[in-house]
């Protein structure tokens, strides 16, 4: 059983036809983007579009429907002292849990991600991975953010990872699919990009480096080259593909520098909450001491902002 | 020549040098012979001519002209070719064409090749005693010298698959790459033999050059050229691949110029004390940057003259997964 | 673009601009004129001239330098020669060295201040100055320092002796770390120094001279003394220099060899180059673009190893320039000072017009010329970094130095064509080899005659690692252990 979707194709790109990448190169050009100095209104711009690209994310055993309208509220009123600031992308829950965001965020214009297929570790039949897709969906999940099985990929069996992404693309119907690689234990960045290039040419919608339960989670090295198989699969097939880097990104300063690579790597076109997403939890919080400070000068206190 | 290396006794006494030495070749074993008997029983000798040494030819000069060598007493003992600028570029054009091969010879074959440049001098050692003892030489500095020389070549030989390992490098740089310097050798080198010991003197000025990779075009003795000719009969015989040494005989002051200005050169090597020719190599050297090596007087070997025409070369690769 | 090939899909003109990030200047101090550097002390020029040098970002005067004259180079090798046999070649080799880890720790110290002044006097980006040249120099001083009394392990079964005093002439481009690649190793084997900056930049190489008399060096072991071509001829032809060491041009280095012939001073020449980047199909591309921009625009292109050719496998050629136009999108080009700037000012107006004779020239051959636009300040002196496409090895774009932001583009079908380009010039300073393959790298990287390879890097540079040309790029090493053999003479 293929899936019908037109972007897709019908096999996994073979390693050896899988663009190279070399670490050390990446890892000096990320040291570039650090570099780069964004000050006053640049940064203020910036702060402004990291907050819009926010996946606000609880994916705890202990979630509760309590704690998901919690969350949805924050989403919702950022921080209602300060001028014009933007509501986050979505929220992203469990499956089980999208109802209740579904309800609190009635008209907001803020997604529903859901996680699915047996996240994080994906270890669970594709049945009842696809299952559990068309219930978030049903539900009222946007957006699905699926795991790939690791495992299978390790063993080299591409096509069956592949061929799940795209019974996975083709359950989530109308809803956008997120296929989360898992980076950290992809092990090497050749692999990150054969994944990325997998994932793509199964249909994704958008590729995302990890699930926050597994260290390293995002990091710009694994970014950039998703990044760049991103763009190397634009030219190559006119479709563009969203990218979010996902846990470990706290701080706005560290957020920024995601846009630097993301404005050198992919340009004006992804610079929108449409096409980028951070995977965060306590980020907002800081983007918004960082914009208050930006307003008074004075550096800020956590407790003068919402925790949810 | 051979008129004046005649006794027997002179053979016996080189017999009884090398009795520890390798027994020479069937070739020049059956040589002494007929030489012997021409001693015993006057007949006419068979003279030698004097070539030049080009891409393991032996042609005469391209100019026509010679030049005579004599021995103490003033008498002539050869004739020898008196190279042309022309003769110096078609040595360099065997030369750099030699290069490549030369260079890119794994250095245990290199090794190989200048020892069995010794054994071969070994065999025609009494060859050389002959020219060096007809140019003026004692019998007992002549037969030094050609001991000296196969010693220096065995010295050579042995260093030729070490010296990388004594002055190469791995360096530790700060950043994630693993650097390390090799040696490579110059290219192609020309080289002014010291006029003194004609044949200790060139082989210790072509043997570090070879050794280490390079080609060479060498101009021999101009007080005694006759060893540095004759030495292209060994190197021939020697699986030294043809354009790796180039011999020419001649003249400095016309040739000194051209050795140190060709533009395809890459190191020029002057043997000598004379200021006024080694202003002019140092400056006409400058036309294409080579390196210049100024051996004022005769050193014992040593790996450091390898070094002389080597070039370091660095890479750098990244260190990751 | 004209035709189309290669034609640039992404847009990088974003809404979202960099805000200017200046640095700030207001802990700078620039006297107003600077005398040269003599036995210690700051001494007025014998012939009573200053010349200007200026901020090639805006042409402004930033001081005025005395001009050395031939009776000031005599009085610097003097106190040199006074020094070296008084003092400095007595002293306990040991007691050399920490004097010269002094001068890595103050510059250290002194870094940021460094890096805005070599940015000022320079044109290079205050990015580039504070992360490549002032940390650099600081490590080589720190390198050699540690050699000065371990000299004999370097060279086994000798016994090394410094030279006495060394003429050193440097560059504009790496106007602080040229020093420190020249003073470190030669103030290391136990020489003492007369060194002459470039006449555009003299600035820092005057602020180390404050540094050594911070650090207490002892009068004469180093004199800094500047001025223009006329000042390093003096120094060449001093008969007291026992050594010279000149970085810069083949042309100038072919003079100062020829100045040379009929002394005995011993010399170690640091020249011109054109090397060759080589990609090949199996490269990590995403990588080798950003090696390409490296190796070409660091520095503005005023880099001597610059990988001003590109050999690009033309089953990759594509990909390749494509990518390349996209990442040239991105330089930002403009104030020095500014830390998000990429390519700063080019050195000098004669420098300009070099480069822009090129760009004329290359055009006038029939190459494509590809500039990736944006705007450049009024004042100062600017140049886009540039591409030249569909060249040939007959093209003097290709053939010839032009230490600038031009790359000139090449393709090619297999290794052996790539290696008989990269090798038909007549310079061997570097070259660059891209690939994923192990085997092909050594391949390459033996084949290519050059000092420096660079395999899927470029433009790297470490005290520990020897630098230097095969060829009319040069004649001796600098850096690393082989560094040290310029300055002693072996017994």
């Amino acid at each position: 059983m293929m899936p019908e979707a037109s972007t897709a194709e019908m096999s996994a790109p073979a390693p050896d036809h899988v663009s190279r990448v070399d670490q050390v190169g990446v890892e000096e050009r990320v040291a570039r983007f650090r570099t780069r100095s964004i000050k006053k209104s640049s940064k203020v711009h910036a702060l402004k579009l990291v907050l819009s690209q926010i996946d606000l994310t609880t994916l705890e055993g202990q979630d509760t429907p309590g704690k998901v309208r919690q969350l949805c509220q924050k989403a919702k009123h950022l921080h209602d002292t300060l001028p014009d600031i933007p509501h986050v992308a979505a929220v992203c829950v469990y499956p089980m849990m999208v109802g209740v965001a579904k309800k609190a965020l009635t008209d907001s214009g803020i997604h529903i991600a859901s996680v699915a297929t047996a996240f994080p570790s994906g270890m669970a039949t594709t049945e009842a991975k696809l299952e559990e897709i068309k219930l978030a969906v049903e539900e009222g999940a946007d957006e699905i953010d699926m795991v790939i099985s690791r495992g299978k990929f390790l063993q080299g069996e591409y096509q069956a990872v592949f061929d799940e992404i795209a019974l996975c693309k083709e359950a989530c119907g109308d809803a956008h699919l997120k296929v989360i690689l898992e980076t950290g234990e992809l092990g090497t960045l050749d692999r990150v990009r054969h994944a990325s290039d997998l994932a793509m040419h199964a249909g994704a919608d958008f590729i995302k480096t990890s699930t926050g339960k597994i260290q390293p989670a995002a990091t710009m090295p694994v970014t950039l080259v998703m990044l760049q198989a991103i763009r190397d699969y634009y030219y190559k097939t006119d479709r563009m593909v969203g990218m979010k880097p996902a846990g470990g990104i706290s701080k706005a300063k560290l957020a920024i520098q995601y846009l630097v690579m993301l404005r050198e790597t992919l340009g004006e076109a992804w610079m929108t909450p449409e096409w980028f997403r951070f995977g965060a939890s306590s980020l907002a919080n800081d983007v918004l001491m960082q914009l208050k400070k930006q307003e008074t000068g004075v550096y800020q206190s956590g407790d003068y902002f919402s925790k949810d | 020549m051979d008129k004046n290396i005649k006794t027997e006794a002179h053979y016996a006494e080189r017999a009884s040098a090398q009795e520890t030495s390798m027994p020479a070749t069937s070739e020049s074993q059956s040589k002494s012979k007929s030489r012997t008997t021409s001693a015993s029983a006057p007949r006419l000798g068979v003279e030698k001519t004097y070539k030049l040494y080009i891409n393991g030819k032996f042609p005469r000069t391209e100019s026509g002209r010679y030049f005579t060598v004599a021995d103490a007493s003033g008498n002539n003992v050869a004739n020898m070719c008196r190279a042309s600028r022309k003769d110096f570029r078609e040595a360099v054009v065997a030369a750099r064409g030699a290069f490549s091969g030369w260079s890119r010879a794994s250095a245990y074959l290199r090794s190989q090749i200048l020892y069995r440049v010794a054994e071969m001098l070994e065999g025609r050692g009494e060859q050389f005693v002959g020219e060096l003892t007809a140019t003026g030489s004692s019998k007992r500095a002549a037969a030094q010298e050609v001991t000296a020389a196969i010693d220096c070549l065995v010295y050579y030989a042995g260093w030729a698959d070490k010296y990388q390992q004594i002055f190469s490098s791995v360096n530790p740089v700060a950043s994630s790459h693993f650097n390390f310097s090799i040696l490579e050798p110059t290219g192609v080198v020309s080289a002014i033999a010291p006029q003194e010991k004609g044949l200790l003197g060139f082989v210790s000025d072509i043997a570090p050059i070879i050794a280490g990779g390079n080609t060479v075009v060498s101009l021999a003795s101009e007080q005694n050229p006759l060893c540095a000719i004759s030495f292209a009969e060994v190197l021939h015989s020697s699986d030294v691949p043809p354009g790796v040494v180039n011999i020419l005989s001649g003249y400095r002051n016309e040739l000194n110029e051209h050795f140190a200005s060709h533009m395809d050169v890459n190191a020029v090597i002057y043997n000598g004390a004379d200021a006024d020719e080694i202003k002019l190599v140092q400056e006409q050297a400058a036309n294409n940057i080579k390196r210049v090596v100024i051996r004022k007087k005769p050193a014992a070997p040593d790996p450091y003259q390898i070094m002389d025409c080597q070039e370091t070369k660095t890479t750098w690769h990244p260190i990751g997964g | 673009m004209s035709d189309g090939k290669n034609a640039i899909k992404l847009n990088y003109d974003t809404g979202w601009e960099y805000a200017a990030a200046p640095e700030s200047t207001d802990h700078i101090n620039i006297n107003d004129r600077y005398e040269l550097f003599i036995d210690g002390k700051f001494t007025a020029p014998k012939s009573g001239a200053y010349f200007d040098t200026i901020n090639p970002a805006n042409e402004k005067t930033l001081a005025s330098v005395a001009q050395a004259s031939k009776a000031d180079v005599n009085r610097a090798v003097k106190a040199a020669r006074g020094a070296y046999d008084n003092v400095w070649s007595k002293m306990k080799a040991a007691e050399r060295g920490k004097y010269i880890y002094r001068i890595a720790r103050i510059i250290q110290e002194r870094a940021r201040e460094f890096a805005v002044i070599e940015s000022m006097d320079g044109g290079k980006p205050i990015r580039e100055a504070r992360d490549v040249d002032i940390p650099l120099a600081a490590a080589h001083f720190f390198y050699y320092a540690g050699w000065a009394d371990k000299l004999d392990y370097a060279f086994p079964q000798k016994t090394p002796k410094p030279l006495g005093v060394a003429g050193q002439i440097i560059p504009w481009n790496f106007p602080l770390l040229m020093a420190a690649w020249k003073i470190a190793p030669a103030l290391a084997c136990g020489n003492t120094v007369v060194l002459k900056p470039a006449e555009t930049t003299p600035l820092t190489a005057l602020k180390l001279a404050e540094v050594i008399q911070a650090a207490d060096l002892p009068p004469g072991v180093v004199n800094i003394i500047t001025g223009d071509g006329s000042t390093g001829a003096a120094i060449v032809d001093h008969d007291d220099i026992d050594k010279v060491a000149f970085t810069g041009s083949t042309d100038v280095g072919r003079i100062i060899q020829r100045a040379l012939a009929g002394t005995d001073k011993k010399y170690t020449l640091e020249l011109g180059g054109k090397a060759a980047n080589i990609i090949f199909e199996d490269a990590p591309i995403d990588q080798a673009v950003e090696g390409i921009v490296n190796a070409i625009f660091f520095n503005q292109g005023h880099v001597c190893c610059a990988g001003s050719r590109l050999l690009v496998q033309e089953s990759v050629a594509k990909e390749v320039i494509t990518k390349l136009k996209e990442r040239m999108q991105t330089l930002v080009v403009g104030d020095p000072l500014d830390k998000n700037t990429d390519i700063g000012a080019i050195n000098s107006a004669a420098q300009l017009e070099r480069i822009n004779d090129y760009l004329a020239l290359g055009q006038k051959e029939g190459a494509e010329m590809y500039q990736a636009g944006g705007k450049t300040p009024k004042k100062g002196y600017w140049c886009q970094p540039t591409l030249f496409t569909d060249v040939a090895q007959s093209h003097r774009v290709v053939r010839e130095e032009i230490f600038g932001p031009v790359l000139a583009i090449q393709t090619f079908r297999t290794l052996d064509e790539a290696v008989s380009k990269a090798n038909n010039t007549q310079y061997g300073l570097s070259g660059g080899v891209w690939t994923d393959k192990g085997a092909k790298i050594f391949k390459v990287g033996q084949n290519i005659r050059a000092g420096v390879i660079w395999a899927n890097t470029f433009n790297k540079f470490d005290p520990t690692s020897p630098f230097g040309g095969y060829k009319e790029s040069g004649v001796g090493r600098e850096g690393g252990l082989h560094g040290l053999s310029a300055y002693v003479n072996l017994h």
